[in-house]
């Protein structure tokens, strides 16, 4: 018998901290799947956020840095300009990129940086204990939107993909999910494209993940998934914007 | 010898260059000096100046309140430098564009049509250098030499073709200024 | 002897960071400080280093923060209410021990204040402005040639003690110009290679890591220890200060920057008159000049602190000497700049 599944060498032997039915491990499985296979593990820089996935670095088997709490895009512009050889890339959730950097996405975007981003975007925030973040749905209920998600005093669910589209220094941007086995394949390809895009020197690339946050959704795993193929992707609609 | 020097005027007759001009060649003719300009949304609009201080020991501070010798190109500046004055200072008037006369008495005032000169040279702009000729022959700072010496410096290398009509300029100014009587106590 | 030029302080210590080996700038215009990133927009393509317009002030501390993470030497720049926005990303430096040096032209304040010069934030440099339990090494140049020796050790030090380091200026010395002689000496370049623990990818090596985040039990008291003696360290080597007729001064007058400078000529003046006055000018503000300052308090009668603020390095005078002698207090805020005048008559109120 051959073994025909294992471990990416980018992936640290350690089980995550992540909870039950959550999103980031198997994103973060198919960013490393991705820098084995294009053999850059060794000029690979990944940031990691401020958030559930803070810690990435515990699980990465490359070099990381932490980045304070919206400045992934600031640090990693930092990094690519210093040492244009090295393939930097942000990872940030939706409080991260949407809310609190939404400054720093928006200009390293429109520099047109060469570098990559993958935002996972669960509509809520998990870390601080299920809040509401700028992509929380409209009535949506979460621990500061009690009575459900109020556009009249919180505002819309913020569409980053859109927002960026527009950009001219955007090179890639899509929306992918990972509700199912056919969309994490296509997610893995997209995420890709992002990574080679940097390789090529082609520029900004941004990924948007839609994921599923089982515990702050209040769903059990399997029905979180069905709320992303639901009702997310409704407001959030898959495909390439740019 | 310490001199608390502050050029006045409109942004764009030259300010800033004036007082950079005169700091190079005192720099090169070994005095200490300072230049400060007055910065900021207060440059646009109204009078701009710039503060220089020379001295032949170390210098405090380049922040000039009771200025020894003012250099005014127009009229806010006349109004707003004459009264800050220390007595038995120098003011040196632009006289073609300042048509009020100066109010203290305590102060040596020389008048000089420094617009109308600069014009008659073929360039307004000009008037600047003519000014600092016109303060080199009324007090005896620096030899009149070094501020040629030092247009080089200051004035950006595509503008070097200007380099003759400056000198020209403050050759004007220092035969004008050496003409006019002057009470020997300012010497 | 290298030629002298003259220029302004601001584009003085923009060059002093490039001889330096200074190869990354990220700024935020903000007056009166504009002078040193349009210098560095000239000056950094020209020797291979890179400049940038960040969106904020924010964005410009943490591309600093990669770019030194990466193992360039790095500066930003700024003004008072600019500075205030970069106090996180200082702190982070500090957390994650990154070298990164930070210029401070002052400026009025509080909130938008004014653009005049003023020396109004030394609590905030000197005492953390950041969150949690660190410090930064804080040099006050008082004159442009003092701008450039202390820019180039700036760089020195943040990369010896892997920390931040402030240059804290004012308006006054950013914007003045005056003769000073920018060395000649070959430039010198950072060496990354011998930065150990820099990320450049892991080829032939274990990943490395760089945070500030340490969640187990006990491992961040750990670490704060382990900065602390760092900073003793600092405050056992580092200290920088001036001292002026130290042994034989009824009153020392104590100023630092700008201020030291006017009190300088009044001292001197003073000292002319036959009038028993000293001068200390502490050069480094963190680490502060303590011991210098407790041995003087022993032979003088009382010290005048001379402040462009309402009263700030006073307390870090008060302290090193336990409160064993007078200290009077002269300040001017908001733009005020004190004149030798001025001093000289509150050493006279105090005679």
């Amino acid at each position: 018998m051959s073994k025909i599944l294992s471990k990416p060498k980018s992936m640290k032997d350690s089980s995550t901290h992540y909870c039950a039915g959550c999103g980031h491990g198997i994103v973060h499985r198919l960013i490393c799947e991705i820098i084995d296979e294009l053999g850059i593990r060794e000029e690979t820089i990944g940031i990691a956020p401020v958030g559930c996935a803070v810690i990435a670095y515990d699980y990465w088997n490359f070099d990381v840095t932490e980045a304070a709490h919206g400045r992934v895009p600031a640090v990693a512009t930092g990094i690519k300009r210093v040492a244009p050889e090295n393939i930097v890339f942000g990872y940030q959730g939706d409080g991260d990129l949407a809310a609190i950097g939404t400054a720093e996405i928006v200009h390293a975007a429109n520099r047109g940086e060469n570098i990559t981003i993958i935002f996972v975007n669960n509509a809520v925030y998990g870390m601080t204990g299920g809040q509401m973040a700028p992509t929380t749905m409209l009535k949506q209920k979460t621990a500061t939107t009690p009575l459900g998600r109020d556009q009249k005093t919180h505002g819309f669910p913020l569409k980053v993909c859109e927002l960026l589209s527009v950009l001219p220094g955007v090179s890639y941007a899509e929306r992918v999910s990972i509700h199912s086995p056919q969309n994490i394949i296509k997610a893995k390809k997209a995420i890709k494209r992002a990574f080679q895009n940097q390789i090529d020197g082609v520029g900004f690339s941004i990924v948007e993940v839609l994921s599923q946050c089982p515990t702050y959704i209040g769903l059990s795993p399997e029905d979180s998934v069905k709320w992303v193929a639901e009702t997310m992707i409704k407001e959030y609609p898959l495909g390439v914007f740019r | 010898m310490k001199e608390e020097i502050i050029f006045a005027g409109f942004g764009g007759q030259g300010i800033m260059l004036m007082g950079k001009a005169f700091s190079y060649a005192a720099m090169n003719e070994g005095k200490n000096v300072t230049w400060m300009p007055s910065y900021g949304a207060e440059v646009r609009g109204g009078t701009a100046h710039s503060m220089v201080v020379i001295s032949d020991s170390p210098i405090a501070s380049p922040v000039v309140r009771e200025p020894s010798i003012c250099i005014v190109m127009n009229k806010p500046s006349l109004q707003k430098f004459e009264p800050k004055m220390k007595p038995m200072g120098t003011l040196i008037i632009n006289k073609s564009l300042v048509e009020v006369k100066a109010k203290r008495d305590d102060i040596d005032v020389l008048e000089i049509p420094a617009t109308d000169m600069a014009l008659k040279l073929g360039n307004p702009r000009v008037s600047n250098m003519i000014m600092l000729g016109a303060l080199l022959a009324r007090k005896d700072l620096l030899p009149i030499g070094s501020l040629s010496h030092s247009l080089k410096d200051v004035i950006p290398g595509h503008h070097h073709n200007m380099i003759a009509i400056n000198e020209k300029a403050i050759m004007e100014g220092y035969k004008y200024g050496s003409r006019q009587i002057c009470p020997k106590s300012n010497r | 002897m290298a030629k002298k030029v003259l220029m302004c302080g601001n584009e003085v210590l923009a060059e002093a960071a490039i001889m330096a080996g200074c190869r990354f700038y990220a700024g935020y215009p903000i007056t009166p400080q504009n002078e040193l990133p349009a210098y560095m927009s000239r000056r950094m393509p020209e020797v291979g280093g890179v400049f940038i317009q960040s969106e904020s002030e924010i964005s410009a501390i943490n591309m600093v923060f990669g770019a030194s993470l990466r193992g360039t030497r790095a500066m930003t720049s700024s003004s008072s209410p600019g500075i205030s926005l970069k106090q996180e990303g200082i702190s982070y430096l500090a957390g994650c021990e990154l070298p990164g040096v930070i210029v401070n032209v002052m400026r009025g304040g509080p909130g938008l204040g004014n653009i005049a010069p003023s020396q109004s934030d030394y609590f905030q440099a000197t005492k953390g402005g950041g969150h949690g339990d660190y410090h930064q090494i804080v040099l006050a140049p008082a004159s442009l040639q003092e701008i450039v020796e202390l820019t180039m050790l700036s760089f020195d030090l943040a990369d010896k003690y892997r920390t931040p380091v402030m240059i804290l200026g004012d308006g006054i010395l950013g914007q003045m110009m005056e003769p000073v002689e920018l060395e000649d000496s070959v430039e010198r370049t950072a060496d990354s290679e011998k930065k150990s623990w820099i990320l450049d990818g892991c080829k032939g090596r274990e990943p490395r890591k760089i945070r500030s985040l340490l969640l187990e039990d006990g491992s961040l008291e750990t670490f704060n220890r382990k900065l602390q003696k760092k900073y003793t360290e600092i405050k056992d080597k580092e200290v920088r200060c001036e001292i002026l007729y130290g042994d034989d001064s009824d009153i020392m007058v104590v100023a630092y920057g700008t201020t030291s400078r006017i009190s300088r000529n009044a001292v001197e003046k003073l000292r002319s008159k036959g009038k028993k006055i000293g001068l200390v000018r502490p050069i480094s503000l963190w680490p502060f000049p303590e011991k210098e300052l407790r041995r003087i308090a022993e032979k003088v009668k009382s010290f005048l602190v001379v402040e462009m603020s309402c009263g700030q390095m006073i307390e870090d005078v008060r302290l090193s000497i336990d409160c064993k002698k007078p200290v009077h207090f002269y300040g001017r805020s908001g733009g005020g700049v004190p004149t030798e005048d001025e001093i000289i008559k509150e050493v006279e109120k105090i005679v």
